[in-house]
């Protein structure tokens, strides 16, 4: 505040009142500045020490080999990133053809009614604690055939990503202009017509970018993949099988009892959340791009 | 009512008690008037955009003054800058002074939450407080900055009545803020600003959401309030600046054209803007 | 009527599927809810309420009891809204209502990207850099401060309830910073402005307008943050100390509903095991069913409001 001298009479003196009023606005912004601070210090934090304690570990050899047995040293998690590659694209094999066109659906209006049900099923799915998604994909594709299998991983991730890909879906066919929609349709086009050949083409990235956001997101999970993926020490393709997966040698190494693998459990998140960062951030940018 | 005659109180003059209060009755025309607001010099930017250019007005006191101009010209920035509403936005920026009662209010001595209180505002569509009853909209502007009226009742009474609401709401002050019909929230709000006894009272285009009926009460109440409170109006309506204002402000692509008493503006404008403009040929 | 039949056809069939799709995805849902609701059949049934109420976890003498999980799992989940809350909100508050747009574009992809992290990794950190450091550092000086505070008794073991809430905080404050974001940001300007043209400070424009305009939004983000701390998994099974057992202080180890789970489900030798631990899921997925969609609604009426 500008004092002025040359107007000294009529200055009116701040009252107490107003003083404090004053000092609780001021207050209150160092308290929500102070809050942002300390939101992202732990982003700082762990995102430092995976990289200062993963990077050591980390070589081409890391990335590529297959797990020694205790005791020696070296031996990589290849395995495991493409068990975690191989999961997460047959989620997404599961996910896409039913969370595309649910979206489309959600975005339609046709069908108000249902349409709020659907959302808010799908909502209420995103939910869904991930840990209760592996154990219902447990009692599908596990327990009947009595052993785990890759199958019954890439299906609980696809649960899990199905929520995700319907809700952007149903975000970016939104967003597609009506007018653009309007004229194919007086153009004498069917709807699905229009549906596939001018909506979908121009919500493209946004729906690419949703799918992304769901690979991201199935990649880093680990509860659902516990007792259907299970994991496993050898590189499997079969679907049958079980399969490794980066988050649960994570997590088997974490709790493990050997140095070595504290080591290897760091490096491992750190291409973990290389490979779940990098999903998320180009599909911000997708997203980003979409709108005009 | 000739312009000569404002009486612009200087800023180096003591204000208050050089101000004479002129209750003007329609015969005492000639008599000197004294402008409670001057604009001087003002330039407002949004960014780097001069939304106003070097505006310069008096407000004579307990008169409406009416700001009109074709959209965009800057007549609702001009009134946001004389409570220092326009700053509120993040990259707006202003230039000039604003005088009340002599005194710049940008010049420090005044705090901007303190000046909004003398300097009462009433904006383009109804907003009252839906979270809050009638009785508390009418308070909000001592109930949000945590202050008390000595009689809460009797400000709420008062106001509504200046207002012309007391009627029609003093059943149901305890109903939400949100059920009144959009007349009556125009008028609620109104009553809002006027419960803190303010100066002055800013009107942003305070019909243009209400139907004709609404719109005839409300400017009936301008005419009301007018002996009490120094209003000024922006309108696109000129049939509205004609019936409601004394004096008028033309205002184009951000300058003032033209600026005068409001019947002498409208039958005999002095600029071919204001002309152009008050005879429908733009705007 | 359409002049071509077959391509009318189509269109049908094209809306049917879609149709089919909408219901796809609420069938998922029902299914989960429904096998393990089955699953947990034999456990309910048997143990009755008692398996809620009961203390005792012993598979070999298939005597289970929900109690000390489901209190861990509130008591995680409460510290971590007592820290993530104003926390939170206050985020949100800093994004909506004062930062520029560019300064709240980046804070805001901060804390998306916060959010992306894999529960497994927040769970490394917690045990190797957080435990260690409430271990050593933090949980000795608040026990010579308040020591005699049943909360803060026991030894300083790093992990335990507290260590487990205070990850969970730090898991669930993007949801709520998020989400009450959105919330804020639906609240209408002409409403700030009325309350700016009375004179009042952006302090008292954000708490006598702008927060009850928006009051059900932000319970609505609360809870939706809440039932992912009651629902987060690997991150606190790694820090809670996995004991299963009710202690009233922070610095205890206990257990939750979803670490048990987690921990016991791939070695569950008998079918009653299995149920109970689907028992587990059960209260969990009941739990979380009713807080988000509840949550929901109150995001969506501020939404819709504006």
């Amino acid at each position: 505040m500008r004092m002025d001298a040359a107007e000294p009479a009529v200055r009116l003196p701040a009252s107490p009142r107003l003083r404090w009023r004053r000092f609780v606005n001021r207050a209150f912004r160092v308290a929500v500045f102070g809050a942002v601070i300390v939101v992202l210090a732990p982003l700082v934090a762990i995102l430092g020490t995976v990289i200062s304690r993963g990077a050591p570990a980390l070589d081409w050899d890391f990335l590529t080999s297959l797990p020694k047995p205790v005791g020696e040293t070296g031996g990589g998690v290849g395995h495991a990133i493409l068990g975690t590659l191989i999961l997460a694209f047959g989620g997404l094999l599961m996910a896409v053809p039913l969370g595309v066109p649910a979206g489309v659906f959600l975005a339609s209006d046709r069908m108000p009614r249902l349409g709020g049900v659907v959302r808010m099923c799908a909502d209420v799915l995103a939910g869904v604690p991930s840990i209760v998604v592996g154990l219902f994909a447990y009692t599908l594709l596990v327990l009947p055939f009595k052993h785990f299998s890759a199958l019954a991983g890439a299906f609980a991730l696809a649960v899990i990503m199905l929520p995700t890909i319907a809700r952007t879906t149903e975000e970016v066919v939104r967003l597609v202009p009506s007018t653009l929609t309007e004229a194919a349709l007086a153009l004498g086009a069917p709807r699905w017509r229009v549906m596939l050949r001018v909506v979908l083409p121009s919500a493209g990235k946004g729906v690419a970018a949703g799918i992304i956001a769901a690979f991201s997101r199935g990649a880093g999970e680990t509860a659902p993949l516990m007792f259907t993926a299970f994991g496993s020490q050898f590189l499997s393709l079969s679907p049958l099988q079980p399969i490794a997966a980066l988050p649960l040698v994570l997590f088997n190494y974490a709790v493990s009892p050997y140095d070595d693998w504290y080591a290897q459990a760091w490096a491992a998140a750190l291409v973990l959340a290389v490979l779940v960062l990098a999903g998320n951030v180009v599909a911000r940018f997708a997203m980003a791009r979409r709108s005009p | 009512m000739s312009l000569a005659s404002i009486l612009v109180p200087l800023p180096d003059r003591s204000p208050p008690p050089a101000r004479r209060v002129v209750t003007a009755p329609p015969a005492a025309q000639d008599e000197p008037r004294v402008a409670k607001m001057v604009v001087d010099s003002l330039s407002a930017y949004y960014g780097r955009n001069a939304v106003l250019r070097n505006v310069s007005l008096p407000f004579v006191e307990r008169t409406v003054t009416a700001i009109i101009g074709p959209s965009g010209c800057g007549k609702s920035t001009l009134v946001r800058c004389m409570n220092r509403m326009h700053e509120i936005i993040p990259g707006t920026s202003v230039t000039g002074r604003v005088l009340l009662d002599g005194r710049d209010v940008y010049g420090g001595h005044l705090d901007p939450i303190e000046l909004r209180r003398r300097v009462g505002m009433v904006f383009q569509k109804p907003n009252p407080f839906p979270t809050m009853t009638v009785r508390d909209n009418v308070l909000a502007g001592w109930r949000l900055t945590g202050t008390k009226p000595p009689d809460a009742d009797a400000v709420v009474e008062d106001a509504l009545r200046r207002a012309a609401l007391w009627d029609e709401v003093k059943d149901r002050l305890k109903a939400p803020g949100a059920s009144l019909s959009g007349g009556q929230a125009q008028r609620l709000c109104i009553a809002r600003a006027l419960a803190v006894q303010p100066d002055v009272l800013l009107m942003d285009e305070p019909c243009s959401a209400l139907d004709p009926i609404a719109t005839a009460r409300i400017e009936e109440l301008i005419h009301e309030l007018a002996p009490s409170v120094t209003i000024v109006i922006v309108t696109h309506n000129m049939q509205q600046a004609a019936r409601v204002s004394e004096n008028t402000a033309f205002l184009y692509m951000g300058e003032l054209v033209e600026f005068g008493a409001t019947a002498g503006l409208f039958t005999r404008p002095a600029d071919p803007r204001t002309e152009d403009y008050i005879t429908g040929r733009f705007g | 009527m359409n002049a071509r039949p077959s391509s009318s056809r189509v269109d049908t069939a094209f809306q049917a599927s879609l149709v089919l799709a909408g219901l796809g995805v609420a069938t998922v849902l029902a299914g989960v809810a429904w096998e393990v609701l089955s699953l947990s059949g034999e456990a309910l049934s048997k143990g009755g309420i008692g398996f809620l109420t009961g203390t005792t976890w012993d598979p070999v003498a298939e005597e289970f009891g929900a109690l000390p999980a489901l209190y861990g799992t509130l008591v995680t989940s409460a510290v971590a809204l007592l820290i993530a809350v104003p926390l939170g909100i206050g985020s949100a508050v800093f994004l909506s209502e004062m930062a520029t747009s560019r300064v709240a574009t980046v804070v805001g992809v901060l804390v998306d990207l916060l959010a992306a992290i894999p529960s497994v990794i927040y769970g490394l950190w917690g045990l190797f850099v957080l435990a260690p450091l409430l271990r050593e550092h933090v949980q000795p000086a608040v026990q010579a401060a308040f020591g005699s505070l049943p909360i803060f008794a026991g030894p300083p073991l790093g992990v335990g309830y507290g260590t487990a809430g205070l990850l969970l905080a730090i898991m669930v404050i993007p949801v709520i910073t998020s989400v009450s974001r959105e919330v804020l940001r639906a609240v209408p300007d002409t409403q700030r402005e009325a309350a700016y043209a009375l004179g009042a400070t952006p302090f008292e424009v954000i708490k006598g307008t702008v927060f009850p305009f928006a009051r059900s939004g932000l319970v609505g983000a609360v809870v939706l943050g809440l039932g992912r701390a009651l629902g987060e998994t690997m991150a606190v099974t790694m820090v809670i100390g996995n004991r299963y057992d009710i202690s009233a202080s922070l610095f205890a180890p206990g257990y939750t509903l979803a670490a048990v789970i987690a921990n016991e489900f791939a070695e569950a030798f008998s079918p009653r095991y299995l149920s109970a631990l689907a028992g587990l899921a059960v209260v969990l997925l009941g739990t979380t069913l009713i807080l988000n969609a509840g949550a929901r609604l109150l995001v969506r009426r501020v939404k819709g409001a504006a």
